[in-house]
């Protein structure tokens, strides 16, 4: 069973031009009722009916965990994606109906931390923005160090320092700013939690340092804004159901075994949560695993795949589906 | 001294490794003459410049001076010794409140030092990851009668008496971590009077 199993009808009550790339969107349930709870860090995953394609992309909750009246994201426009975030910009609008799955959280908080580092990079401000009004209720320290190519694109930075005040440091790539992580990562108390959400390369140079200077592995969380990479075509088949299907070069492993029917078990369509890990029959060729769920070893075994992220290139692939 | 053998046990029952330096911004150690050794052998291997980043905190048996004054040869930036190991663990709390996230901390000699290091250092926010022991010396156990909750140290016999309630006590496997103690079971309850032998077992 995924959680998309069980959509939630909403209705979108506003839509906001943050900046001219990033958009908010707030949901209702279509009854008024009030909407599931959550906790900072979730996301939800978001169906558009996009003139016959269905796309699920998931999307960070940034409201606050202890208002359920109503939820809101704020989605990036990309316009070298396959459309799920441009459909966002350009057909959604107040009013609208749409389908959203019950938040799920890779990126929690963890409640044992003496304090809270938030490292956020562009739109992956995003989940701190929920998390800082749990922090903040809770009366937990916390320090959100906030990064952004410009100040035009840097969405809520202003707003959020009013809001949290010296919690809040901000950095612009076009100001010449930038955060020195080995002086941040070098002074914290002992009890921190270190957060990161942004680009890759950002994460990996917090998660990089962190570990270099000791940083115990469980301290330190992080969260990747994956979307499924596109490729080649290729040809799987699904052992149980025993049909042949085809991924096509812009569609994911786990979407077309959707459109086939087969069920398949996900969460987060992000290679994060480990929900969607399949079982590999026979695989004669090279998977390409792009998730962050197997270890090397599993990678390597072949055994595996991740279909929200992973793709094939090869002869045969046979999956326990 | 020679390295320690615990045959395993119940879960609860710690276990114990060598100490081997990982990445880090600060590096404490905390010491009984057992456990010096230990210390030394670790931190002779660092190079000059990691000294900066060593803290030593030692608890010598009484009268004994040669391991303070090789403990201190090390160069550490800072080495402090203290008679009683609550006194070398409370300084150890103080120097924790100070310390930044990727401190490491290293535990060498006796069960009671070590589980009390590792107490402290759990206390003051580290993760069980950012700490090693490693055990040296008598097996000596510190013990926690169950019924008056009175603690007694350097335990070898199963059983012993409780020196507060006078119970005569079976030293379980069973470990407390948050006290660093065994727990001391009552072990003749039906009958008081049944005569048990008290045998040197934790050497
Ligand atoms: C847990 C989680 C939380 C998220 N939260 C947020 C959030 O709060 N806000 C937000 O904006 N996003 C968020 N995302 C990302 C979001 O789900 C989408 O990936 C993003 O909106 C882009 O979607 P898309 O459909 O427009 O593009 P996608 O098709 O998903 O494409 C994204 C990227 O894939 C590559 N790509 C896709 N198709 C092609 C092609 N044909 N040719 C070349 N390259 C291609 C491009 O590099 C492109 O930038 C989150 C992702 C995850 C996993
Ligand atoms: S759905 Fe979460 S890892 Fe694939």
């Amino acid at each position: 069973m995924s959680a998309s199993d069980h959509l939630i009808p909403v209705v979108v009550s506003n839509v906001v031009e943050v900046n001219p790339i990033i958009k908010r969107f707030e949901f209702k349930h279509v009854n008024g009722d009030e909407l599931p709870a959550f906790s900072g860090g979730a996301h939800i995953v978001v169906e558009m009916l996009d003139d016959g394609t269905k796309r699920k992309n998931p999307y960070s909750l940034m409201s606050s965990p202890f208002e359920r009246d109503q939820y809101a994201i704020s989605v990036r426009r990309d316009d070298t994606g396959r459309g799920g975030s441009k459909f966002m910009h350009e057909q959604v609008r107040p009013g609208m109906e749409m389908k959203i799955s019950a938040p799920v959280n890779l990126f929690s908080l963890d409640l044992r931390a003496k304090k809270h580092l938030m490292i956020a990079g562009g739109i992956g401000i995003t989940p701190f923005i929920a998390q800082m009004a749990q922090a903040d209720k809770l009366g937990v320290p916390f320090e959100l160090h906030y990064a952004a190519r410009s100040v035009s694109q840097a969405a809520y930075m202003d707003s959020l320092a009013d809001r949290f005040g010296d919690h809040v440091s901000c950095y612009c790539d076009d100001q010449g700013e930038g955060v020195d992580f080995e002086t941040l990562l070098s002074s914290q108390p002992l009890g921190t939690h270190v957060y990161v959400c942004g680009p890759k390369g950002m994460i990996e140079r917090v998660v990089e340092t962190a570990t270099h200077l000791g940083w115990p592995a469980a301290h330190v969380h992080f969260e990747h804004f994956l979307a499924p990479p596109v490729g080649e075509p290729f040809e799987v088949h699904l052992a149980k159901a025993g049909i042949d299907i085809t991924v096509g070069a812009e569609q994911s492993l786990l979407e077309a075994v959707e459109a086939s029917g087969t069920p398949i078990n996900c969460m987060c369509r992000g290679g994060a949560c480990g929900q969607c890990e399949t079982a590999v029959v026979a695989c004669d060729g090279e998977i390409m695993h792009n998730d962050h769920w197997l270890d090397e070893e599993q990678r390597a075994s072949k055994q595996l795949i991740m279909p929200c992220v992973s793709r094939f290139r090869g002869k045969r692939l046979e999956l326990d589906l | 001294m020679s390295e320690s053998i615990i045959e395993e046990s119940i879960l609860s029952r710690p276990t114990y490794g060598t100490l081997k330096i990982v990445p880090g911004l600060a590096h404490y150690f905390l010491a009984d003459a057992s456990g010096a050794e230990c210390v030394i052998r670790v931190v002779q291997e660092l190079p000059r410049d990691m000294m900066e980043k060593v803290h030593i905190l030692y608890v010598p048996t009484p009268g004994e001076a040669a391991l303070i004054t090789s403990l201190y040869a090390v160069g550490a930036k800072r080495f402090e010794h203290f008679p009683t190991i609550e006194e070398a663990v409370a300084k150890l709390g103080d120097w924790l409140s100070d310390a930044k996230m990727g401190t490491q901390l290293y535990l060498a000699g006796t069960e009671g030092l070590v589980g009390q290091g590792v107490a402290k250092g759990e206390e003051c926010g580290l993760d069980h990851t950012a700490v090693q022991c490693e055990h040296r010396g008598s097996l000596a156990r510190r013990v926690q009668c169950v019924h008056c909750k009175t603690m007694i140290e350097d335990v070898t016999t199963q059983p012993v008496k409780c020196p507060s309630c006078e119970l005569l006590l079976f030293v379980r496997d069973h470990y407390s971590r948050r006290l660093a103690a065994f727990q001391g079971v009552c072990i003749n309850a039906e009958d008081p009077t049944e005569e048990i032998e008290i045998k040197e077992v934790f050497k």
